[in-house]
């Protein structure tokens, strides 16, 4: 059964990702449980983009954007907590070390800004939506660059990592298990609304955009729905990248980030809930080990995206699980 | 003329007026006006090229006219987009199969019933949860027939049965007007016979503007036929009317005039049928 299989394999998945740094805290490995933090951080942005992408049928080229407003907004905070001065002067508004707080302002911030920018990308379509929210992305990268206030182009480091209520976010396997719930949560919403009926007029809208005209469905809000939260997950993700580096810099806007997003998506498997998941986990170990052996991994990147694009659309999901069965 | 059994004192479903529209020095619809009254199916043909597809794209809200003004349920909807006129019950089934082909057959009519009922932006809840969308989805899968399929992938159905699935889409909208552009195009006999026997009873729903080459389903069903011609409607009138109008049989089926309208029509459809829209 092919819905069962796709779960099994879900469901191994998520095992694998919570067994490692399991693992490495009883191992005392504290760097292997960053790297599964990583993996859980970047799975949720890619996450965030496929609900655009794969689901919705929207390149974007530009979810950068949300990854490094999630990040800024995390950095911004911070800095002025740290530093004591109010982020805003005249209404004396403090910064904040608080992450519910910053990811409640990264999340609201990415919306927001994905609202705007998919308003007037989603006008277009096709190669001309890939190249506007790339611009987009070039946009907010060179404004952070020339932006002295938060370090410009050397962004910014944070001295310790901001605080959750009730966890010592200091231990590493601690904002792990931080990382890895608000993936999960996110994970069960996208997976909800994947089968509701916003789902399922957006998945029409990729499929056959005159079907959906014909049922009396406009594909314009629901897109741009779809984009605003998808933006608004990659933004949440980027708070949380930021948090386990604490560093923010420009290179959270550039473009490569945007690409490697779009990685993560497409190695897993583009339109599968758990594809990112996926994808990002086989990124960061390509890069552990590949890296290890040569700086230019990326060859061997670029041959296994060419694998998948030629030889296996559905991505290491579709490998693994087979065809996606449609939801019940 | 035959006028519909109930359509004696009511008003057209859905009236075009003066239509007229160009593409540089091609005129595609020239002053064109027809109407659908409740009851009845009304049969739009033509040669290839008369512009048939182009007067579809604009009823339909793909095309916006030059001139002119199209109706539906008393209200004009000439700037509606095509999704508004879709709401306002214009349900439409597509010359060339368009459906989302990943999606099971059942989905693609529960996507009809949520875009009848609304409300689409619902987050949550499943939406092959909903029994009252999953019925209404069922019982149009049903009345053609294909129930047996309901979890079948659209992309694996039969091209007979992608037709079947696209009158089903239009029926869970529940329309005040068909527009069904060739809905029997590569049916075989048999099909074409079981869809025939169905539109037959379903004007009583609603009305169909049918635009259709198959010259035996028209002259069968239609109450009413109007022919197309370089984009201008020569005539209206009953199959039987149409059949001894001096006109028809020259600029339509002219060089065959001996012959049954039928076998004109296999020609026909066998051939180019998709070359008379825009350039």
């Amino acid at each position: 059964m092919g819905v069962r299989r796709e779960t099994m394999v879900n469901t191994l998945l998520l095992a694998g990702l919570l067994a490692v740094p399991l693992w490495a805290l009883w191992a005392d490995e504290p760097f292997t449980i960053t790297l599964a933090t990583r993996v859980a951080i970047l799975a949720l942005a890619g996450v965030g983009l496929n609900l655009a992408l794969g689901t919705g049928g929207l390149v974007s080229f530009g979810h950068a954007v949300f990854f490094g407003i999630g990040g800024y907004a995390m950095g911004i905070l911070a800095f002025h907590a740290q530093n004591y001065t109010p982020l805003i002067e005249s209404l004396s508004i403090p910064g904040t070390k608080s992450m519910p707080v910053i990811w409640a302002v990264a999340v609201i911030a990415s919306a927001l800004v994905a609202l705007a920018i998919g308003a007037l990308s989603l006008r277009t379509s096709g190669v001309y939506f890939i190249m506007i929210t790339l611009a987009f992305g070039q946009m907010f990268y060179y404004f952070t660059i020339s932006w002295p206030a938060y370090g410009g182009e050397d962004g910014m480091s944070i001295y310790l990592r901001n605080s959750f209520p009730g966890v010592n976010t200091l231990v590493p396997f601690n904002f792990f298990a931080i990382s890895f719930a608000a993936l999960l949560a996110v994970l069960v919403l996208v997976g909800r609304l994947m089968r509701a009926p916003f789902g399922l007029a957006l998945s029409a809208a990729r499929q056959n955009e005159a079907r959906l005209r014909a049922v009396g469905i406009d594909p314009y809000r629901l897109r741009l729905t779809a984009f605003t939260l998808s933006g608004a997950i990659t933004g949440l993700a980027g708070a949380l990248y930021a948090d386990l580096n604490r560093f923010v810099s420009p290179s959270m806007f550039s473009w490569q980030t945007s690409g490697e997003i779009m990685i993560f998506v497409i190695l897993g498997g583009v339109g599968r809930l758990f594809g990112p998941v996926a994808g990002a986990a086989l990124f960061i170990l390509l890069e552990h080990f590949l890296g290890g052996i040569s700086e230019y991994w990326h060859i061997f990147l670029g041959v296994l995206l060419l694998g998948v694009v030629l030889f296996a659309r559905g991505g290491l999901i579709g490998l693994l699980a087979g065809r996606e069965v449609a939801h019940d | 003329m035959t006028e519909p059994v109930n359509g004696s004192a009511t008003a057209p479903v859905l009236e075009v007026r003066g239509l007229t529209k160009a593409f540089g020095a091609l005129v595609a619809s020239r002053d064109i006006s027809l109407d659908l009254r409740p009851g009845e199916i009304h049969a739009l043909i033509g040669p290839n090229g008369a512009g048939k597809s182009t007067l579809i794209a604009q009823i339909a809200g793909e095309l916006a006219p030059d001139r002119g003004e199209i109706w539906l349920g008393g209200r004009q909807v000439t700037g509606w987009s095509t999704a508004a006129r879709a709401r306002a019950g214009l349900a439409r089934t597509f010359q060339i199969s368009s459906l989302a082909m990943e999606m099971t057959v059942l989905q693609n009519a529960v996507l009809g019933a949520l875009g009848a009922r609304g409300k689409v932006m619902r987050f949550f809840a499943p939406v092959l949860g909903d029994r009252a969308l999953v019925e209404r989805a069922m019982a149009a899968l049903e009345a053609v027939g294909l129930q047996d399929l309901a979890a079948l992938r659209t992309a694996e159905l039969s091209h007979g049965q992608r037709r079947q699935l696209e009158v089903a889409v239009a029926l869970t909208l529940a329309p005040r007007a068909f527009l069904m552009d060739e809905p029997m195009a590569g049916l075989g006999a048999s099909g074409s016979r079981r869809l025939m026997s169905f539109l037959d009873g379903l004007r009583e729903r609603a009305p169909i503007l049918l635009i259709e080459h198959d010259m035996d389903a028209v002259f069968a069903l239609a109450d009413r036929i109007s022919v197309l011609v370089n984009g201008e409607v020569i005539a209206t009138g009953s199959a039987a009317r149409i059949r001894g109008d001096a006109r028809v049989q020259e600029a339509y089926l002219g060089e065959e005039a001996e012959a049954m309208p039928g076998e004109e029509a296999c020609a026909g459809a066998g051939g180019e049928g998709r070359g008379e829209a825009a350039p």
